[in-house]
């Protein structure tokens, strides 16, 4: 039996997971339309490789990943793509994204598969596959799976997530009830990719029908796979919190699970990945739990795409029904229109109203009791991050950890005060970001501008040089002209081919010049315009010595007293 | 539009102060049935004047009254200044502390949970300096004094400062064995003898020691129920036990026994409701231990060398003031970070 660790804090919501367990999964009926969004997983949007108007078989590609972390998107039937254009999305903020639209042609006619035999896979050929396959973490993060085989460091430990903690999501509960062999063929086939001996699957202790499929379906295997029964307890289903259960291993802050040699994936990613690599089938289609406030609560195996509203319908919403959650109560997301398109992180839609989920009062003072730090399973002091965030110290809620919560929601569910603690946190996350932007923003611009100021500087320093150098060229020159003029009686309308001898000449007019300098002056050479000139000079001269003079005299006395 | 978590189960901070209120309940009958039915009168005194003073500022602050009137902790606030005053003290006595209370301790500051200092113990604070002699006239338990009043005549004491005929105050009322035991202590009498008087009972004041049992009591429903933090109670009760014994090892005759200090005075009221109070104690775990050792220490330091007989609501104003250094030097380290690192 694996040794059990425990992490810190944590709660027991009613589960609420009966209700959809009842009936197994059923099949939804092709829709009307699918809206696929290009954007379904963490990293880079695909990039469109299907035109408006063209005929696509299901699974065919059309978007291909751009950059490393990417995914593809394939059609999820085959049908016309009739529109590529921004459209609303499960997202919060209610902002459009791009979006093929496909018009089944009823008919759901697979395109090339290609099964591939995982033994005769190298990791790397595998890493492709999957990444081709558009397989992403079917646990809610959507990140890409192909990423998590490409770390060159060594996994000691598997961990696959069956704890489906969450309450309400029954999905990956009945995929593991009905599908425990492809799930274990889909380990075994990241195992056989990472390379490592133990598997470790780590089942919450409230789905005993789930922990003897998957015990069953191991055992026929003859796979040394664990089955673990890990503690109901919110939030243990975070890979970081499972893998300390599981393993006793805890994830540095700001570290990856491969740091310590354990790599995590989640039951439903598995058996994608068997669907992928033995099947050749692309991610098109996935589990989705629909519960909450509707007539009919169960799971349902639909395509990518498929609008959640159709999906409902077939529940049947009872008439109080007011709005939709995708995902859990804890961590789900309030759908902006029941319209939006079922994506690849799709869990959990609940139909919710005001009877199921009462609109908390209105939020009363931090009385500081710390029942959120009792709770809290990253230990961080959930009151501090509140009053840093609510007094916008964001410096302070950085140095205390801010970035490390999980966004759980424990430390709402338990506040005495009904303070919506995650928003604060959310809030002030979301600050801290911008800010950094602008501060990077403010920077570039700051060197910007030193930059153009030295530029400035040092262009004004050339052209005066370039200026002195110019007069001083002149002055010799004309010093150079006179000297030739004296010397060689060059006449000054010598045509133009002459003009190289006469640079000639005047440079060496200009060396003799300069030597006779540095000598004793011959001034018998001169004319006498010109020894009136020197002779000016030479008066200027002395008269700026004297004043010179005048002014270090009056300059002497006070340096000598402030001297000592 | 809400976001997550969208289901909340919490016991709400009307329920806390609640429960807390029902702790207090052992140690409130066991008052009436030492010292007779006065406290109760203190008390309404002190929650009317605490809910006035509450709906007033709440008012002023243009904060709404209904919400904060309904989680009791104005209530609470009232309940613990009338216990912690003489029960026939003027009418206005508890109702000048109460209002200093909740309208400058509490409101002043910010309000519920902005509050630095613990409001019952600065509207204590602020009763015995400023009206020293009013704070002195405790009653007598049953069969000390030679009389009992009735509820009619605590009345009339209360609001009007007559007695019946015949009666005089000083049959009635009796300085707190604390109290006693300095004086007595000063005076050069042994501990021996002090605590022969007729006011002592078993283990510290005849009746009083039976109050603190009942709040004791109270103290240990409220820590079960995990509505106040373990670690507080036990270093404050810890520290006290620990140097009032270490002292009256070394010198009997000076030092009262441990278990005195325990049931004397504001001890076990203080340990369970006072340094208790969530808003101005320490909220991690370490600074708990260190904010209760620190009250522990100082109010032993008060009983026994200081100008107040009892030590528990000055102790608990200093300490209060250290609570945002605690904390800051007492940050816990978290999930996937290790010790010592980083901070």
């Amino acid at each position: 039996m694996t040794r059990l660790h425990s992490f810190h804090g944590g709660i027991h919501p009613l589960t609420h997971k009966k209700e959809s367990t009842q009936s197994p999964i059923m099949s939804a009926p092709l829709p009307a339309q699918l809206i696929v969004p290009f954007r379904q997983h963490a990293g880079e949007a695909a990039k469109p490789v299907v035109q408006v108007g063209e005929y696509v078989l299901k699974g065919q590609l059309i978007g291909e990943p751009v950059g490393m972390i990417s995914s593809s998107v394939h059609a999820p039937t085959s049908g016309t793509i009739t529109a590529i254009e921004m459209q609303q999305i499960a997202h919060p903020s209610a902002l459009p994204d791009l979006c093929a639209t496909l018009v089944p042609d009823g008919k759901d006619e697979w395109g090339v598969r290609q099964p591939l035999s995982y033994r005769q896979l190298s990791s790397d050929e595998l890493q492709k596959h999957l990444r081709r396959c558009g397989i992403v973490g079917l646990g809610g993060a959507a990140f890409p799976s192909d990423m998590k085989l490409s770390h060159p460091v060594v996994v000691n430990t598997l961990v696959i997530n069956g704890a489906e903690c969450e309450p309400y999501i029954t999905c990956d509960d009945m995929l593991m009830r009905e599908r425990a062999e492809g799930i274990v063929r889909g380990i075994e086939i990241l195992r056989h990719a990472l390379g490592t001996d133990s598997v470790l699957i780590g089942i919450e202790d409230n789905k005993p029908q789930a922990i003897a499929a998957m015990q069953r379906a191991v055992d026929d295997s003859s796979h040394p796979f664990k089955v673990v029964a890990v503690p109901t307890l919110y939030p243990g289903g975070s890979a970081k919190h499972l893998i300390k259960v599981l393993t006793g291993v805890e994830v540095p802050s700001g570290k990856l699970p491969t740091d310590v040699g354990v790599q995590c994936y989640n039951v439903a990613t598995a058996y994608t990945v068997h669907r992928a690599v033995e099947h050749g089938e692309p991610l098109v289609s996935r589990i989705v739990t629909v519960t909450g406030n509707v007539e009919q609560p169960r799971n349902y195996e639909a395509l990518i795409g498929t609008p959640f509203s159709e999906l409902v319908a077939l529940s049947v919403p009872k008439a109080d029904t007011n709005r939709y959650i995708m995902g859990g109560p804890m961590m789900g997301v309030e759908l902006p229109a029941v319209n939006v398109p079922l994506v690849k992180a799709s869990n959990c839609v609940i139909a919710a109203s005001d009877a199921l989920f009462p609109p908390p009062p209105a939020p009363m003072p931090c009385i500081r009791c710390t029942r959120c730090a009792q709770v809290c399973p990253v230990e961080l002091q959930p009151q501090e991050l509140y009053w840093f965030a609510q007094s916008h110290n964001f410096g302070k809620a950085q140095e205390y950890d801010l970035f490390d919560c999980i966004e759980c929601g424990a430390c709402a569910y338990v506040c005495p005060s009904n303070i919506p603690l995650v928003q604060y946190y959310r809030y002030a996350k979301s600050e801290i970001r911008a800010r950094d932007l602008e501060k990077r923003a403010a920077d570039l611009a700051r060197e910007r501008h030193e930059f153009r100021q030295f530029r400035i500087e040092r262009e004004k320093q050339e052209k005066a040089e370039r200026l002195a150098q110019k007069e001083r060229a002149a002055a010799e020159a004309k010093a150079a002209t006179a000297a030739t003029v004296v010397a060689t009686q060059v006449d000054p309308t010598a045509d133009a081919d002459d003009t190289q001898q006469m640079r000639i000449d005047a440079a060496l007019a200009r060396a003799k010049e300069q030597a006779a300098a540095a000598m004793p002056k011959n001034t018998e050479a001169l004319t006498p315009e010109q020894r009136a000139e020197i002779e000016a000079i030479e008066a200027r001269r002395a008269h700026i010595h004297e004043l010179a003079a005048d002014a270090g005299a009056d300059d002497e006395p006070p340096k000598h007293s402030q001297g000592n | 539009m809400l976001s997550s978590p969208f289901i909340t189960r919490p016991l709400t901070v009307d329920r806390i102060m609640l429960r807390v209120l029902y702790a207090l309940l052992p140690g409130i009958t066991l008052y009436v049935w030492y010292f007779g039915p006065a406290i109760l009168l203190s008390i309404a005194l002190a929650v009317t004047a605490a809910l006035a003073t509450e709906a007033l500022m709440l008012k002023l602050r243009d904060r709404p009254v209904r919400p904060f009137l309904a989680d009791y902790s104005a209530l609470l606030t009232g309940v613990l200044i009338a216990l912690s005053i003489p029960p026939l003290a003027p009418w206005w006595l508890p109702v000048v502390g109460t209002a200093f209370a909740i309208a400058v301790a509490k409101h002043l500051y910010g309000g519920l949970g902005s509050n630095p200092f613990n409001p019952a113990m600065i509207g204590y604070a602020v009763l015995i300096i400023s009206f020293p002699q009013e704070m002195t006239q405790w009653l007598s338990p049953q069969g000390v004094g030679q009389h009992m009043l009735s509820l009619g005549d605590q009345l009339r004491y209360v609001f009007s400062g007559v007695l019946p005929v015949g009666m005089q105050l000083d049959a009635l009322t009796m300085s707190t064995p604390l109290d006693t035991m300095k004086t007595q202590l000063h005076l050069g009498m042994p501990m021996s003898d002090i605590r022969d008087l007729p006011i002592y009972g078993r283990l510290a004041g005849k009746g009083s020691e039976m109050v603190a049992a009942g709040f004791a009591l109270g103290g240990i429903y409220l820590l079960i129920a995990r509505i106040i933090p373990w670690q507080l109670p036990l270093a404050f009760l810890g520290t006290l036990f620990a140097l009032s014994g270490v002292f009256n090892l070394i010198n009997p005759a000076h030092y009262a026994p441990p278990l005195f200090h325990w049931f004397s005075g504001a001890a076990m009221i203080g340990a369970f409701f006072i340094l208790t109070d969530p808003i101005t104690s320490p909220t991690t775990a370490k600074g708990r231990i260190a904010f209760g050792i620190g009250a522990g220490l100082l109010t032993f330091l008060i009983r026994a060398y200081g100008g107040f007989p009892d030590g528990v609501a000055f102790a608990t104003i200093l300490m209060n003031m250290c609570v945002p250094l605690i904390d800051a030097w007492t940050q816990p380290r978290i999930f996937g970070k290790k010790k010592g690192s980083e901070r």
